[in-house]
């Protein structure tokens, strides 16, 4: 590095004492893959959640141990481990991992910049978001234990102090999201600011990656939806410990005796969450979208099909997740005329969805397909999508919302679309970009099992609710045991929930293969995967500052596979070498 | 590997631009030009307009409950602001003016009376925070607290919003006077002062922006 005296100096020198190095760093691949890490440690908080549900779910008269004491878990204990479920999931995995995690890791070298805009605030954001996750940790260990108002934390439930669980551990949930919606306003004005201004020589907007792509709409999302969020929880927690009544409605009754509060709306929460909470769903799912876009491209050795109307339908996707909040309100009594403007905006999504799904079946058509696991995971991810969203087109019509809303059809519906879609991409991204990440390739076989154990679990656990939903089963209720037309459907229940455990079990051989292949993998070669885009042009794992003081300069859009007349079958993006698709 | 740009070629352009808008001076390059991160001060002035961005986003919501929660219920009893508010509101607008003397001193080299106006801004900054606290203590002697009624409320949550933002101004502001009379505001600093007036005006428009809604929409 000797000729990287000058500006490069001034620009923050690779930190010499561990702690500087892997604690506090302000290196962006450091940050990711703390980042990753914090999701690693959450989903599986989530999961052994989830796993307790399903227990109580399946086998309502047992007794498991470690929650609730005696007996049979009580319906509190069963809601405030579903409110901590999709909190954790939503916040702390599907936000933190996409784009946190592969975003930080990956959009400064995928652009050929050494590092984010600023350092410093990616550096606070990751510890922000720890110690949101920490916060919400503490939830389970005060007075009145942790929350049960749902992760959508609906007043008035969520703004009366004098329920059960809605005391400490619902205060301490609403001050991790607020610390959560610091961390993220943060995160996402420095992925903007770094896609605008830190672009290499050549780096056109129409030549970044469609991950770029993906990252950047989703910060945008995240810049416009978090401080609504961050304001409505500022308001619940003025409802909570200031005595104001934002939410709260005038004339109820809590444990016999009229509360003090009067004239609140409790709407007035639901919109200005689901404003937020629309966005969110798009910021979960749109990385994972970039990801399986890179994935199928290189691994069918084929251009990505249409990158022009993926780059539309990305933003396309951004802005109409803005205006359809309302479909997550459709039995609040909203009036029929503007569910008819929600429900037409709603479908409407159905058209840039379609277009990224065809064209990504337009990728692989004919390819010289490459069955590698990363490959596996983003066909997954298709399906699951694909499998998702369309039950979402039924959703997304009033009359019929207004029966399956409180059912299990709308459990199976965003569990799919939004979380294990989500989560394969998670998958996917892991397996791709393990060699750049640590230098050591994952275990192919490992991921082959884990892959299809997972893959089918997903959707043994998931496909029977839409069943139990269309057959009226409610969802949030621990116990349905006294209501005689759903006893038939017992047995569906317990069938999920062995395929949970079976697929949660699975999720041992992930952390296996991730553990032993950081330490013992094969070791990486700079381009493994035979891909065109710029992390692959540095070695693996890259130097502190990138590209070692130099940068790349771009020559081609960042799917060049199958080029005629080209040496290889591939052209990397910083080659000046001639001939690339029309 | 192919072409490369090495640091050590001149990419932060011939300096000395002198606090102009992007487009003048040193660190003008086109976008996607390839650059050092952290050198451009472009990038500081899109990460300040984000993050206005980001703080309309808070105050839109806050804005879109309060129209909503004034047309419901029977509770909602005016705020009667106290008169306090309309000098703080013209400190304000004079520490603005400030802040851009400041620029234009700073620019023209003229350190001691730029010296001599970030110091005055500082100053009413600080007078404008302390008149708004003045402000609430009135109204709590009148007796109208956070949750005497939803009005209130508002006007304790937005004046407050302001001015813990305003207040992150302020600690800014109060570096730069103690750069600026240790005189060392050298041109790696001229970004920093340009960010900070950005966001001070910005606060200016937002504090204005607020009192409107409360006066108008009582």
């Amino acid at each position: 590095m000797s000729h990287a005296a000058g500006p490069a100096a001034v620009h923050h020198g690779a930190p010499t004492g561990f702690i500087r190095k892997y604690i506090f760093s302000m290196d962006h691949k450091v940050i990711g893959i703390q980042y990753w890490f914090l999701a690693l440690a959450a989903v599986f908080v989530g999961m052994a959640l989830s796993l307790y549900m399903r227990l109580r779910l399946a086998w309502p008269n047992d007794h498991f141990p470690l929650v609730a004491g005696e007996g049979p878990m009580t319906p509190e204990t069963y809601l405030s481990l579903l409110t901590m479920h999709g909190t954790i999931m939503v916040f702390f995995v599907l936000t933190t991992a996409p784009q946190g995690g592969f975003g930080n890791s990956f959009l400064p070298i995928q652009i050929g910049a050494a590092d984010m805009a600023f350092p410093f605030l990616n550096m606070m954001s990751f510890w922000i978001t720890l110690l949101a996750f920490g916060v919400i940790i503490a939830a389970f260990f005060v007075t009145g234990g942790a929350p049960l108002g749902g992760w959508t934390g609906y007043p008035p439930l969520s703004a009366l102090r004098s329920v059960p669980g809605q005391e400490r551990g619902m205060d301490l949930w609403i001050i991790s999201i607020a610390l959560f919606c610091v961390a993220a306003l943060l995160g996402a004005l420095n992925f903007i600011a770094t896609t605008i201004d830190l672009r290499t020589k050549g780096m056109t907007f129409m030549r970044m990656p469609l991950t770029c792509w993906a990252w950047f709409i989703t910060a945008i999302l995240g810049l416009l939806a978090f401080g609504v969020l961050l304001a409505g929880g500022i308001l619940l927690l003025m409802d909570r410990i200031a005595g104001t009544s934002f939410f709260i409605p005038g004339g109820l009754v809590v444990n016999e005796q009229v509360v003090s509060h009067k004239g609140g709306s409790p709407l007035l929460w639901q919109h200005l969450f689901w404003f937020f909470g629309h966005p969110e769903v798009y910021i979960a799912i749109l990385p994972g979208m970039g990801a399986t876009s890179q994935i199928l491209s290189t691994f069918a050795r084929k251009p990505i099909f249409g990158y022009r109307a993926m780059v539309y339908a990305i933003s396309g996707i951004g802005v109409l997740g803005f205006l359809v909040w309302g479909h997550h309100m459709f039995i609040s009594g909203m009036s029929p005329y503007s569910a008819i403007a929600f429900s037409v905006l709603t479908l409407s999504i159905g058209v840039p969805s379609a277009i990224k799904t065809f064209n990504w079946i337009g990728t692989m058509w004919k390819g010289n397909i490459r069955f590698d696991s990363p490959m596996l995971y983003a066909i997954g991810f298709v399906s699951l999508f694909v499998s998702g969203g369309l039950s979402g087109i039924f959703l997304g019509q009033p009359s019929l919302d207004l029966y399956l809303h409180d059912t299990y059809f709308v459990v199976a519906h965003f569990h799919l679309v939004m979380g294990v879609a989500a989560i394969f991409g998670m998958f996917a991204g892991t397996v791709f970009w393990f060699p750049k990440m640590f230098g050591r390739m994952m275990s192919e076989g490992l991921s082959k099992l884990h892959f299809w154990i997972t893959f089918l679990g997903v959707y043994a656990i998931f496909m029977p609710m839409h069943y139990i939903g269309i057959a009226g089963h409610m969802r949030r209720y621990a116990d349905t045991s006294g209501v005689d037309y759903l006893q038939p459907m017992q047995p569906v229940h317990v069938f999920i929930s062995i395929a949970a455990i079976i697929t949660i079990s699975a999720q041992l051989i992930f952390v296996l293969n991730v553990f032993w292949s950081m330490f013992r993998g094969k070791k990486a070669s700079m381009n493994p995967w035979e891909c065109t885009t710029l992390e692959w042009t540095v070695p693996s794992p890259p130097p502190h500052d990138n590209f070692g003081g130099k940068f790349p300069v771009v020559y081609h859009g960042p799917y060049e596979y199958s080029v005629p007349g080209a040496a290889k079958d591939y052209i990397m993006q910083d080659s000046p070498e001639k001939g690339a698709h029309a | 590997m192919s072409e490369i740009v090495t640091r050590h070629q001149p990419q932060i352009g011939p300096g000395g631009g002198g606090g102009g808008l992007p487009g003048e001076g040193y660190g003008d390059f086109g976008r996607g030009d390839g650059f050092p991160p952290g050198h451009a001060r472009r990038v500081y002035r899109t990460g300040m307009y984000l993050a206005l961005v980001g703080i309309s986003m808070l105050f839109m919501a806050f804005t879109s409950a309060y129209i909503v929660r004034s047309g419901l219920g029977d509770d909602w009893a005016a705020t009667t602001l106290p008169s306090l508010l309309w000098w703080n509101t013209a400190i304000l607008l004079c520490s603005s003016f400030t802040m851009e003397q400041t620029r234009a001193t700073l620019a023209r080299g003229l350190r001691s009376a730029s010296n001599g106006w970030i110091t005055a801004t500082a100053v009413l900054g600080t007078l404008f925070l302390v008149g708004q606290i003045l402000a609430w203590r009135e109204l709590a002697s009148h007796g109208i607290f956070v949750a005497t009624n939803p009005s209130s409320s508002f006007f304790y949550l937005l004046t407050g919003a302001h001015g813990v933002h305003l207040a992150g101004g302020l600690i800014a502001l109060y570096y730069i006077t103690l750069e600026a009379w240790r005189y060392r505001l050298g041109p790696a600093k001229r970004t920093l002062v340009e960010v900070t007036a950005i966001y001070w005006h910005f606060m200016d428009g937002l504090w204005i922006y607020i009192l409107m809604l409360l006066w108008w929409w009582r």
